[in-house]
């Protein structure tokens, strides 16, 4: 799950981790009180989307009068921001951070990730802050430090050190630094999170450290012992589609192509997709319904593939184990039945009990199409569609 | 033969007295899995299906010599229960839940670095040794025993999938092993393929991945140096996007790390066979083994 810039700040100001001063504004007017309030000049108003790459998309804006912060807000708040990450549709903008200025003297790069492979807690550094890390990563990676710390021993002032001196910070900061890092990871450990990313973490010219960016990602898998998190979530930020599906604990992706599908398994799922390509069309979606997926589920899986008026086809795609291909042949001549389902639909089922079910579907007066195979499947919806 | 399970196996099922373990320890013993024992805190003293349940797992090993746990303890509790298992000197641990948390993983995974336990899974289908024992929730009945493939993959219903072409060719299973579609997982790809490698039984081996992280990578590599017998592959999700978890908490293509097309690039770099086309799997197979 992400956060926004301003909601992440929040949490780091409880762990003690320095970020500028500043508020969340909704409108032109709050944003001018927020300005006022903080009575310094210039102040930044920042466009607050979970999307990367908002300066370089001119979502975020330096204000040198109170004036100029009311224009500047008035811009943004609403505009539709589009960057690397939003897609081109971009996403609207409803809420802006407005904070202080710093005097910046050096920008750095850290982040904290799980690290999967070794399973353990890496924390990422690199003096080249400001930039694209993952550009930084692949053109010059010896310009970021790793250091990796056991999940069962926690972070110990070496592996702050060790990131202080790799990331060559004078001793007049180091301190401050190590303090920030302890903290940083309390603050990943204590929340489950995916992803703690700080860019730039900056070096003022009077020599503080501050945040001047934090992005923040939760392990969903976790969010059931951090229910205060939940309260975070921006609804406005998900596809409608996607929040729709996550109400049924469907697991629903919207894709650009005209092909719905509806899968048993992300693995077949993903791999149904594929095939999909592969005959000549482009899948609409990624819908995986579960291994266990019932009739209610097929239901709701339909009417949200129906949702999206791209799609010109279905293919269902069920490998039927513990759930049996006559109990999902019901499901699906009801739930066609019940939707009035105008587009047609293909289906291929195999596994336990697949010949009772293709005569319920055969039976059913629908206009259904049974495919023998997956490629069959994959070249009879691509024929529709084409 | 067969790899980590066979007829020798005593199976102790954690969870035992909830919906999904009873469905499924049932299905296991249909299919002729030794189940020895079931854990359910509070519960003991219980019998569930004429096996006896117990309220930890030390006093079912101690009383049945169980040396194989399956565990479907919720999310929440999961982690716990691993650990319990390892506690206890179980063997072999499949962990079938789904919705682990990472950092619990993280910490079981470094735990289980100094134990004598092997861990399959989390959020896995299970492992079965066609013919011998069913340690899981896949359906037993489009398995082929015999041999001569090795099965090993990260998913479900897609390895269903693969196992029933290779069926429907004739071609037998040794044994099929789910590792899970989790980041952090117990048995990896490399674990599998020094198994399959070593099973006289096993003459060839399906190595079935999806996008996120290097682990068919590292598998690749592993292939080209040490493992002599053929294998046939395939990558799901060449056309998921990009920054998007697909379903597994481990299928997220990160920048452009942990892409199918790299993964498949790699691959067949190292010899293997890949498929691209899972419609042709089957086929493939026959093709090379």
């Amino acid at each position: 799950m992400k956060i926004h810039e301003y909601q992440a700040k929040e949490l780091f100001r409880k762990y003690k981790i320095p970020v500028p001063e500043g508020g969340v504004a909704y409108s032109k007017d709050e944003a001018f009180e927020v300005a006022e309030r903080l009575a310094s000049l210039p102040v930044v108003v920042k466009a607050q989307i979970h999307a990367g790459g908002r300066g370089k998309g001119g979502g975020v804006k330096l204000a040198r009068s109170l004036d100029e912060v009311k224009n500047i807000a008035h811009e943004i708040i609403g505009m539709n921001l589009v960057t690397h990450q939003t897609g081109p549709g971009g996403q609207k903008v409803k809420k802006v951070l407005v904070e202080q200025g710093l005097n910046i003297d050096k920008e750095l790069y850290l982040s904290i990730v799980p690290d999967r492979e070794t399973a353990t807690i890496v924390i990422m550094a690199s003096q080249a802050g400001g930039m694209d890390i993952e550009a930084v990563a692949e053109e010059t990676p010896e310009k970021i430090i790793r250091v990796h710390v056991d999940p069962l021993a926690g972070i110990q002032p070496f592996h702050c050190r060790r990131t202080a001196f790799g990331l060559n910070l004078s001793s007049s900061v180091m301190k401050e630094f190590n303090k920030m890092l302890m903290g940083l990871y309390r603050f990943f450990v204590d929340y489950d999170c995916s992803l703690v990313e700080i860019n730039p973490l900056v070096i003022t010219k009077e020599e503080t450290i501050i945040a001047l960016d934090a992005k923040v990602n939760f392990d969903s898998n976790a969010l059931f012992r951090h229910k205060d998190i939940l309260a975070y979530r921006d609804l406005d930020e998900e596809d409608p589609l996607e929040v729709e599906a996550s109400k049924f604990n469907l697991n629903y992706i919207n894709m650009d192509g005209n092909v719905g599908n509806m899968v048993n398994g992300a693995g077949l799922a993903m791999a149904t997709m594929d095939i999909i390509k592969q005959a000549g069309a482009e899948p609409a979606n990624f819908l995986d319904v579960g291994g266990g997926a019932n009739a209610e589920m097929v239901e709701n899986g339909f009417r949200i593939i129906l949702s999206d008026n791209k799609v010109k086809g279905i293919l269902i795609n069920i490998f039927g184990g513990i759930l049996r291909c006559d109990i999902l042949a019901q499901g699906v001549v009801q739930a066609a039945k019940k939707i009035g389902v105008t587009v047609p639909i293909v289906i291929r089922m195999e596994g336990t009990n697949v010949e009772e079910g293709r005569r319920i579907l055969a039976d059913s007066g629908l206009n259904l199409i049974t495919a023998v195979d997956l490629k069959d499947a994959a070249e009879k919806v691509a024929s529709i569609v084409n | 033969m067969s790899i980590f399970v066979d007829k020798n196996t005593r199976l102790l099922v954690q969870g035992i007295t909830g919906n999904e373990g009873k469905f499924h320890t049932k299905n296991c013993m249909d299919y002729g899995t030794n189940v020895v024992a079931g854990v359910t805190p509070g519960k003991g003293g219980q019998t569930m299906d004429g096996v006896p349940v117990f309220n930890s797992v030390m006093d079912a090993v101690q009383q049945t010599r169980a040396n194989c746990s399956m565990i479907f303890v919720p999310p929440p509790f999961a982690a716990d229960a691993i650990l319990e298992a390892i506690d206890a000197g179980i063997e072999l641990i499949v962990a079938i839940t789904e919705g682990i948390p990472v950092m619990d993983m993280m910490k079981v995974k470094n735990l289980l670095k100094n134990s004598n336990s092997r861990l399959i899974g989390p959020n896995c289908p299970g492992i079965i040794s066609p013919g011998q024992a069913k340690i899981g929730i896949m359906p037993g009945n489009i398995h082929l025993p015999g041999g001569p493939v090795g099965v090993v993959s990260r998913s479900g219903t897609l390895t269903y999938e693969v196992v029933h072409q290779l069926t429907r060719k004739n071609l037998g299973q040794t044994t099929c092993i789910g590792i899970g579609g989790d980041p952090v997982n117990g048995t990896n790809f490399i674990d599998c393929l020094k198994a399959f490698e070593a099973d006289p039984a096993t003459k060839a081996i399906v190595m079935v991945g999806e996008i996120g992280g290097n682990a068919e990578e590292a598998a690749a590599e592993f292939i080209a140096d040490h493992v002599s017998k053929p294998v046939v592959g395939f990558i799901a999700g060449l056309t998921a996007p990009p920054g998007r978890r697909m379903g597994h908490a481990g299928a997220i293509i990160s920048g452009n790390s942990g892409t199918a097309q790299g993964k498949i690039a790699v691959m067949k770099e190292a010899g293997i066979h890949v498929c691209e086309n899972l419609g042709e799997l089957g086929e493939v197979c026959v093709d090379n083994f």
